[in-house]
């Protein structure tokens, strides 16, 4: 009988301590947030554009983290994006939805603006800048392309214009050789397969 | 190691080391023995706004402006920059795109100056003749004023590199003579027929860096080039810390990096600049620029343009003046149709392959060659696998391993051929000259630098985007959260006024927020009561 209060004794007195220090562990070593979200946003482009089905690359992040979301939504993201998304999460790389459009910059006609600051409210970057009856503007270095501005400006003098080719950012193309395309295609099958 | 000991050990050769790797293209130095001809001035000359690495410059001038030869006519935005000057006086034309020697085939703005013939000289820059008595500031502002840039091909601006640095002194100058592209003779000629000049060059760059000793660097294929430089520096009394070297030829030896290791037998670390290891370089052509910038005050307006090819009927040395277009200067050497012909702009090594002639000459045109197009298929035929034969690492000057990093470029794997030091490789085309089954390696370096460079550039622009997004969410959330702290303010406030005795009761009592409270609990229960 005594054998086994002492082992109920010291086995609580284990299970006391044991619990103490995985309380004061977890209070020590908090992890704010969702690591594996954060992985995944780190991933994302950040056009924040909602092409998913999201409202912004983060929302998008949380719902591919638990699954709820397929690795493919992200459009401007392409390929590259998919696949390392697809990696992260350990699952099978799926066909992208669409294929990412060229890179688009929004452009206010000052002229046709009537300062209503509608699009500054859409944008999910603050990339427009202005006050209220004055004219608006986009800066071109932080704006994405989501196209999000469009839609809420009451007179339409927002277009969705090419982003202008850079001479310095243009980058030389593959060589125009057989094995060069063919020992792309290869990696390229490969990647697709895990 | 005194002075006399360490220019006798340098003479002798025991104090030059060999860097690793090179080949031996033949040379086929067509024009060395063809003196520089003075080119005519063009109807029109053509200016990009950028001629130099770094960034662009934006236009001083107007269109119908009249222009003085060494006018400044664009400004440089940026410290990494250098201004554009008219080559002749006349009058600005338009101000429009046009294509500039660049593999893209694309264009930069850029001014047109029609000339009127007279080619009148802007004088407001005083030559600087006693520069020994000049502080280095004053003359590196001449230099950047002048619009100097290294003329070697690189178009590095060169006030940079022309600064004195507590931290850094320069110790060595080398003057690069070495000039081992295959075809390119201008910097030869150059020494041969402007030895005084260049000389007094190297003198002002000893000056302005505070440099006690330099060195003239020349491949043994131009022994008449070394000799007259010789010449020249016994024939000056301060230079007395100055040696003409005479070295084996072999390419890349021109290559800065490598050149400094051959001299010195101190290698530049990966992401350095030369000037860390106490040694600046600088080619002859930009010496020589140097020296009509401050002696003379004269802007860089033309260069020393070697014309050839084995295309060419008439292959030359030319000074041109910056801006002229080069299908006259093809058509000045007899060579009109170029339906067969493959143009580069720079040297066969290293230079870009155009598909016609209509850019202008800018600052890195060091040589504009054309090739019969036959001859460039001979060099480039079916690309074949790689037989692991490993000629090209022995030939890489940067001891990279040229077939592997061909791989991984090829399949995408660029974050790995950034560990395997891609980007210290110096595309000198060595490994692709030697390799016998026509892998174009440089070609697929590039391939991997640009998708490097374009991954990297996306990341930060998303991280940038992450970070502004993360802050308009956080300015909502907190404007949110000021509105309802307002609001229930106001509703506090604004409360009592369904039952006005109490609001004033509220009111004299001191109407703080804890009055305003209990009068707002009180009014709830008074119509809960009336219910």
């Amino acid at each position: 009988m005594t054998g086994l209060l002492y082992a109920l004794a010291s086995l609580g007195a284990f299970a006391l301590v044991a619990g103490l220090v995985l309380a004061i562990a977890q209070k020590v070593f908090h992890i704010e947030g969702d690591p594996m979200v954060e992985k995944l946003d780190a991933l994302l482009p950040q056009t924040q554009c909602g092409q998913c089905g999201y409202p912004g690359c983060k929302p998008y992040a949380v719902a591919v983290a638990s699954s709820e979301a397929e690795v493919n939504h992200c459009v401007p993201g392409g390929e590259r994006t998919m696949l390392q998304i697809a990696d992260l999460m350990g699952v099978e790389p799926k066909d992208l939805e669409a294929e990412p459009a060229a890179p688009m910059l929004a452009f206010v006609r000052e002229d046709e603006c009537i300062g209503c600051t509608l699009c500054i409210k859409a944008c999910p970057v603050d990339a427009i800048i202005g006050a209220p009856k004055q004219y608006h503007t986009v800066v071109a270095d932080h704006c994405t392309g989501c196209n999000l501005c469009v839609e809420p400006c009451p007179v339409d003098c927002i277009d969705m214009l090419m982003k202008p080719e850079l001479i310095e950012h243009w980058s030389w193309p593959l060589p125009d050789t057989k094995r060069a395309q063919l020992g792309h295609e290869r990696r390229e099958q490969h990647a697709g397969h895990g | 190691m005194p002075a006399m000991v360490r220019k006798l050990a340098q003479r002798l050769g025991m104090l030059q080391h060999s860097f690793v790797g090179g080949v031996h293209p033949n040379m086929h130095k067509l024009t060395a023995d063809i003196a520089i001809e003075e080119c005519d001035i063009a109807p029109v000359h053509v200016l990009p706004m950028k001629q130099h690495i770094g960034e662009i410059c934006s236009p001083l001038v107007g269109v119908g402006d009249l222009v003085l030869r060494g006018q400044k006519i664009a400004r440089s935005e940026g410290y990494l920059s250098v201004p554009v000057h008219a080559p002749t006086s006349g009058r600005v034309v338009k101000i429009e795109e046009h294509t500039i020697p660049h593999p893209s085939g694309m264009g930069l703005p850029s001014i047109f100056i029609e000339s009127d013939g007279d080619d009148k000289n802007d004088e407001s820059r005083a030559p600087i003749s006693d520069w020994i008595n000049t502080d280095p500031t004053q003359l590196r502002e001449r230099a950047r004023m002048c619009g100097l840039a290294g003329l070697g091909g690189a178009v590095f601006p060169t006030f940079i590199k022309l600064v004195q640095d507590k931290r850094f002194p320069i110790e060595t100058v080398v003057l690069n003579g070495i000039e081992c592209e295959p075809y390119l003779t201008n910097d030869h000629r150059l020494m041969l027929e402007h030895a005084e000049e260049i000389l007094e060059g190297m003198a002002i760059i000893m000056h302005m860096v505070g440099a006690d000793s330099g060195i003239i660097a020349v491949e043994d294929n131009k022994q008449d080039a070394a000799d007259t430089m010789q010449q020249a520096l016994d024939a000056r009394s301060d230079m007395e810390n100055v040696v003409v070297l005479v070295l084996p030829t072999r390419y890349p030896q021109g290559s800065e990096k490598q050149l400094i290791y051959t001299l010195t037998g101190r290698e530049v670390p990966a992401g350095k600049l030369p000037m860390h290891i106490g040694v600046l370089c600088q080619n002859v052509g930009t010496t020589k620029a140097l020296y009509d910038a401050v002696v003379l005050g004269k802007p860089l307006t033309e260069r020393t343009v070697t014309v050839s090819g084995d295309a060419l009927p008439n292959p030359t040395n030319l000074r041109v003046r910056l801006g002229t277009p080069v299908r006259t200067l093809f058509a000045r050497q007899g060579l009109e149709d170029f339906s067969d012909i493959q143009i580069v702009h720079g040297g066969p090594m290293m230079g870009e392959r155009l598909k016609n002639p209509d850019f202008p000459v800018v600052k890195s045109s060091t040589g504009l060659l054309a090739m019969s197009v036959q001859a460039m298929k001979a060099a480039h035929t079916v690309e074949q696998p790689c037989i692991r034969c490993g000629h090209c690492s022995e030939a890489c000057p940067v001891s990279l391993v040229p077939n592997l990093l061909a791989d991984q470029c090829r399949s995408d794997q660029f974050e790995k051929a950034a560990q395997y030091d891609l980007f210290d490789c110096i595309e000198c085309g060595a490994c692709s000259y030697v390799c016998p089954s026509n892998i174009p390696l440089v070609h697929y370096f590039r391939y991997g630098k640009g998708q490097l460079a374009l991954q990297r550039r996306e990341d930060s622009f998303a991280e940038a985007s992450r970070k502004r997004s993360e802050a308009r969410d956080a300015r909502i959330e907190r404007e949110k959260a000021e509105k309802a702290a307002r609001r229930t303010r106001v509703r506090q406030t604004h409360a009592p006024k369904t039952d006005e005795a109490k609001a004033e009761t509220a009111a004299e009592t001191g109407g703080g927020a804890k009055p305003a409270a209990e009068a707002t609990v009180a009014d709830s229960k008074t119509v809960e009561s009336k219910d």
